[in-house]
């Protein structure tokens, strides 16, 4: 069983601001889901190896030869904020913190 | 049923080209008339979430000229109009930034709204090589989370064939716009079922390719090692027309697969005889609704009549698929959606710390259902709780890729129920999670091994559309499209309309 302060703590690590009322109901439908899901420990994987992914590609490279990409102001004219050629993001770090 | 012939806008792209290429027929005539009838039920489907009228008839008056030369030698799709699901990002910024008269994006999410995309994604591409006219975006589940379009941010979108019912999802905007006469096909995205159950519940055609089929350049990732696009069509033969535009290795995706795209028109020929055809006992699971495993057996009896050989198989980790699918599906999507940060694009909160800029930027921009997914997603990821879930998940997903290949090796094809039941009430079982989640039973199993599969049109079960799927070997989309096109052929079930297109 997961309890409110795990709920609290994962959606921090998930970077997602919950209201009381939805961490509430978050837990029970997380606990619920999870009973579900926790059906797969009874399934016997001892001899089977993990598959991320099915088709048998891996490292798939290019030449690393420049190409045109997307140009400055379209890459940035999504932006909440930006100044001159530049997202701007709150400050990380501040003196005495 | 009406008797008569249907409106233009109600037919296959088979047989509108034929008018277009006889110049029987305009583009523009067939973009007016879906646009015209976009128009006359938006309010009643919500299938559009955008609508591009005017580039649009532009794009209709282009085809019409290419028509007028003779260009529509072998371009089965030159002039049709038609609609990409909301998950695929359409270019709508000029190189200097500005707005350049495209479509919006937003992965049916607050948190995209008013986004647009610098790029065009490879599908709205490669349909616009191959002459398609697009009309607009449809309305899905918030990032393709979903099994009922209610999830989307903008509104639930009504079934055509019952207003007061889901059209399924998360393509749901895709499907009941085929089903309704908006457009003559439309792309939507399949995570876990996602383009073949609201295929089932329209109506319609629905394909999902081969992971590694079709380029995800653009499309929205969900969860990146189980997304595929594929089309929603009228009829198998239109099917085949939109794969063979979309198929083929994309330097820009390096998990679509260099491998050769065959004719899949040609691979139509209406025969089956002496192919076997696996029925797996597992996907009558619990819960299935009477009518539609009447609908689906005798669709097996169909086929069987036709000179196939119906084997009844066994893929015995069935049963663990939902359960595998609710672990890997989250914890990819929990990364995926990282991006959403308020910082480079989409909703910001607009705070000074950053941390709670975060915090209220995706509290507020994200529904429940995807708050939902990426708590389990995070929380399956998570210090201590990795091995137990994560990982025993992709051991689980090694097992039923083998089982499917051991099944496959055996049989050509196999055949299954879409999903479990007919169109549902709208509200229905948006209290509860699990119970939603079980809609996809029968189709996570395939995006869980990659493998191709479609929705076909098998019969009515109280007045509502049930879907026969065909599954077929990786990169076999061919033996599937010919199951279902002398399917469809003997039952006719294709030619079935929703009632609202005939008002």
């Amino acid at each position: 069983m997961i309890s409110r302060e795990d709920v609290e703590h994962v959606a921090t690590l998930a970077r997602l601001g919950l209201t009381d009322d939805e961490i509430d109901r978050m837990q029970g439908q997380l606990n619920r889901i999870l009973e579900a899901i926790g059906q797969l420990q009874s399934v016997d994987t001892s001899a089977v190896g993990p598959t991320a992914q099915v088709i048998a590609l891996e490292n798939v490279m290019r030449d690393d030869v420049p190409r045109p990409g997307l140009s400055r102001e379209a890459a940035l004219a999504n932006a909440p904020l930006r100044e001159g050629a530049h997202l701007r993001v709150p400050v990380v770090l501040e003196e005495g913190r | 049923m009406a008797t008569q012939a249907p409106p233009l806008v109600d037919r296959t792209i088979g047989e509108v080209g034929e008018l277009l290429r006889s110049r029987q027929l305009s583009s523009r005539e067939l973009t007016e008339g879906c646009l015209a009838r976009i128009d006359r039920d938006a309010e009643r489907l919500n299938t559009f979430l955008a609508v591009g009228r005017e580039r649009a008839l532009a794009a209709a008056d282009g085809a019409d000229r290419e028509l007028a030369d003779g260009g529509g030698a072998g371009r089965p799709l030159l002039g049709i109009p038609y609609a990409l699901k909301d998950i695929f990002v359409t270019r709508a910024l000029g190189d200097d930034g500005n707005p350049d008269g495209g479509l919006p994006t937003t992965a049916g999410s607050r948190i995209l709204e008013g986004y647009r995309s610098p790029y065009a994604s490879a599908a709205e591409e490669r349909l616009a090589a191959a002459g398609a006219v697009l009309l607009g975006k449809t309305n899905c589940d918030e990032f393709a989370m979903g099994s009922s379009n209610e999830n989307s941010a903008f509104g639930p979108v009504h079934n055509p064939w019952d207003e007061s019912t889901v059209p399924g999802g998360s393509s749901g905007g895709s499907s009941a716009a085929v089903a309704g006469g908006q457009a003559f096909f439309a792309l939507g995205t399949d995570t876990g079922g996602s383009i073949r159950q609201p295929a089932s519940l329209s109506g319609v055609i629905g394909l999902k390719p081969t992971y590694g089929r079709v380029s995800r350049y653009g499309m929205v990732a969900f969860a990146s090692s189980l997304d595929q696009c594929g089309p929603f069509t009228r009829s198998v033969a239109d099917c085949a027309n939109v794969l063979q535009a979309l198929a083929g290795h994309d330097p820009r995706d390096s998990t679509s697969v260099e491998v050769p795209v065959p004719d899949y028109a040609a691979a139509l020929d209406g025969e089956v005889r002496g192919m076997r055809l696996g029925v797996p006992r597992e996907y009558f699971v619990a819960g299935m609704e009477a009518g539609v495993e009447r609908v689906v057996r005798d669709a097996f009896a169909v086929l069987e009549r036709l000179g196939a050989e119906i084997v009844e198989v066994s893929l015995p980790s069935t049963d663990a698929g939902l359960a595998t699918y609710y672990i890997i599906a989250p914890a990819e999507a929990s990364a995926n959606l990282a991006r959403y940060d308020g910082v480079k694009y989409g909703l910001s909160a607009g705070e000074d710390d950053l941390l709670e800029n975060y915090l209220r930027t995706r509290g507020a921009g994200f529904g429940p259902e995807v708050k939902r997914r990426i708590m389990l997603g995070t929380y399956a990821l998570s210090a201590g709780y990795y091995d137990a879930y994560y990982v025993k998940a992709q051991q689980v997903r090694t097992l039923i890729k083998a089982e499917f290949d051991r099944v496959l090796s055996e049989v050509d094809a196999l055949l299954a129920p879409t999903s479990p039941s007919v169109a549902f009430k709208i509200g229905a079982k948006t209290d509860d999670p699990l119970l939603m989640y079980l809609n996809d039973a029968c189709t996570l199993p395939v995006n869980i091994a990659g493998l191709p599969g479609i929705s076909v049109p098998a019969g009515l079960a109280d007045g509502l559309p049930v879907g026969l799927q065909v599954i077929g070997r990786a990169f076999d989309e061919a033996t599937v499209l010919r199951v279902a096109n002398a399917y469809e052929r003997t039952a006719g079930f294709a030619a079935l309309r929703p009632p609202t297109a005939h008002d």
